[in-house]
């Protein structure tokens, strides 16, 4: 069973309805019982960091991402549930995330005027290194985007891919061990997104610890 | 870097999907959802669905057909038409749509763009307009009045002031949809675009007027739309996404390749 973490931080539809897609039996769930027993855990969201930070301490749900990180079991950040398990993010005047990623969590700052921000859209990810999510995903594959700040890991070894965007170029995947994280949306990113959330229901993330 | 989004739009009344010009003369194309899928399988970015007799009958969007395709398809996908409150945004959302467009409603009632955004963050709010070319620089000092329910009504408000307002209350994104150009097939109104591209910090959809490859890539490349809707010129099958995106290839714009 996929636990798909609820923190009132966006819509969850279109993460369980690729589980569905997949015939995952996945679970939209706030229950840190739930989270724990589950085999695989995703942390999704979209919104703004501040107050996704208060609901999860509210629901006392910080120690249990951190303890379910810490048990091994394969752990997907998306989108804004990348961003939080940075260290800090910019956003709302500075916030401290839960700090499972050495790095911080900037805002776009682009210097031409056609340059949007939030960055809405198809934008193609380098593969730096290989890993078990993208097996099968061709490097350069395009992946659905909408942020208006990108996460920088201050160690270049958590680096899984990267995407050029308003004069920067960001992590746009990370991973390490059994947690792996993407600034993208594979649940809306079509067959290839499809196909990464099928190797994340596979992944025995022993086997990836070689990196 | 950041491809350039082709947007087939999808007109549904009573389930089917139609085509007119300018509101008009209607012709029944197929089934929404089906439609969908092939896009979708053809390598559309996204699309948008409008439920064009929602608000003329005073019914909300019909969600189970907007759940049919959240099932059926993995791309975002935008709905319009019958979102007259939080609620309507709420269901629709809930049901699998990745964003909802007001227009007419949020003219009148333009709170309902801030509601929408802080109950569901600004990028999942669209802004839907419909401009017309007018001479009367006095009101409208951009050269463009915004009309309402179906380019029927004239509204007396300036084009850009409009797109500043709605950005400022919180709008993600803005399509603008030529009053002038829809339907014609006949190109894009390249600069009624680029002079909202330029002047709000929030992407910009073109949409009207997309009759072949080229209308496509102007609209890119002199009114740096970020997306462009296109409807009759695939509608009719004069075109295929393939097609159009190897156009967009050939002439450097960058577009999505691989699905």
């Amino acid at each position: 069973m996929v636990a798909i973490i609820d923190y009132k931080a966006g819509n969850l539809t279109s993460v369980r309805l690729a589980f569905e897609a997949l015939g995952v039996d996945a679970t939209i769930t706030d229950n840190p019982e739930d989270i724990l027993a589950a085999e695989r855990v995703v942390f999704p969201g979209v919104g703004a960091a501040g107050a996704a930070m208060v609901t999860l301490q509210e629901l006392g749900l910080t120690d249990t991402i951190r303890a379910a990180v810490a048990s091994g079991k394969p752990f997907l950040g998306i989108c804004l549930g990348t961003q939080i398990i940075f260290e800090h993010s910019q956003e709302d005047g500075g916030v401290d995330g839960i700090g499972l990623v050495p790095g911080d969590v900037r805002l776009f700052q682009p210097s031409s005027p056609y340059d949007k921000v939030p960055q809405m859209g198809w934008n193609s990810v380098s593969q730096l290194k290989v890993h078990p999510l993208m097996e099968g995903i061709a490097d350069e594959s395009e992946f659905y985007f909408v942020h208006s700040y990108y996460p920088m890991p201050s160690d270049r070894d958590w680096i899984v891919g990267e995407t050029d965007y308003a004069d920067v170029t960001f992590s746009s995947m990370v991973a390490k061990g059994n947690l792996a994280a993407t600034q993208f949306h594979p649940e809306k990113s079509g067959r290839i997104g499809l196909r990464l959330l099928e190797n994340f229901c596979r992944w025995e993330p022993s086997e990836s610890e070689a990196d | 870097m950041l491809t350039r989004r082709i947007i087939p739009c999808l007109d549904v009344r009573n389930k089917i999907v139609t085509k007119g010009v300018k509101f008009q003369n209607n012709v029944d194309l197929g089934d929404p959802v089906e439609m969908a899928q092939r896009y979708s399988d053809e390598g559309c970015d996204e699309l948008v669905f409008y439920d064009i007799t929602a608000s003329a009958e005073g019914r909300p969007i019909d969600i189970v057909m907007v759940e049919e395709v959240a099932r059926a398809i993995r791309i975002p996908f935008s709905v319009g038409g019958g979102i007259s409150t939080v609620e309507d945004m709420s269901r629709a959302l809930l049901a699998g749509a990745e964003k909802v467009s007001v227009n007419s409603l949020a003219v009148k009632n333009p709170a309902i763009i801030a509601e929408g955004a802080k109950a569901f963050g600004s990028q999942c709010i669209v802004l839907g307009m419909d401009p017309v070319a007018v001479d009367d620089a006095a009101k409208c000092p951009c050269g463009y009045e915004i009309t309402t329910r179906g380019f029927r009504e004239h509204t007396g408000i300036d084009a850009l002031e409009w797109a500043k307002k709605a950005v400022d209350l919180g709008i993600g994104e803005i399509v603008v949809n030529s009053v002038d150009a829809d339907g014609t097939r006949e190109g894009f109104e390249i600069e009624l675009t680029r002079m909202i591209a330029e002047n709000v910090p929030v992407p910009v959809v073109a949409s009207g007027g997309a009759g072949t490859p080229g209308h496509l890539v102007e609209v890119f490349e002199q009114a740096h739309a970020d997306a462009a809707i296109i409807a009759g010129m695939i509608h009719t099958g004069d075109y295929t996404i393939p097609q159009i995106k190897e156009d967009l290839v050939r002439a450097g714009v960058p577009v999505r390749k691989k699905w």
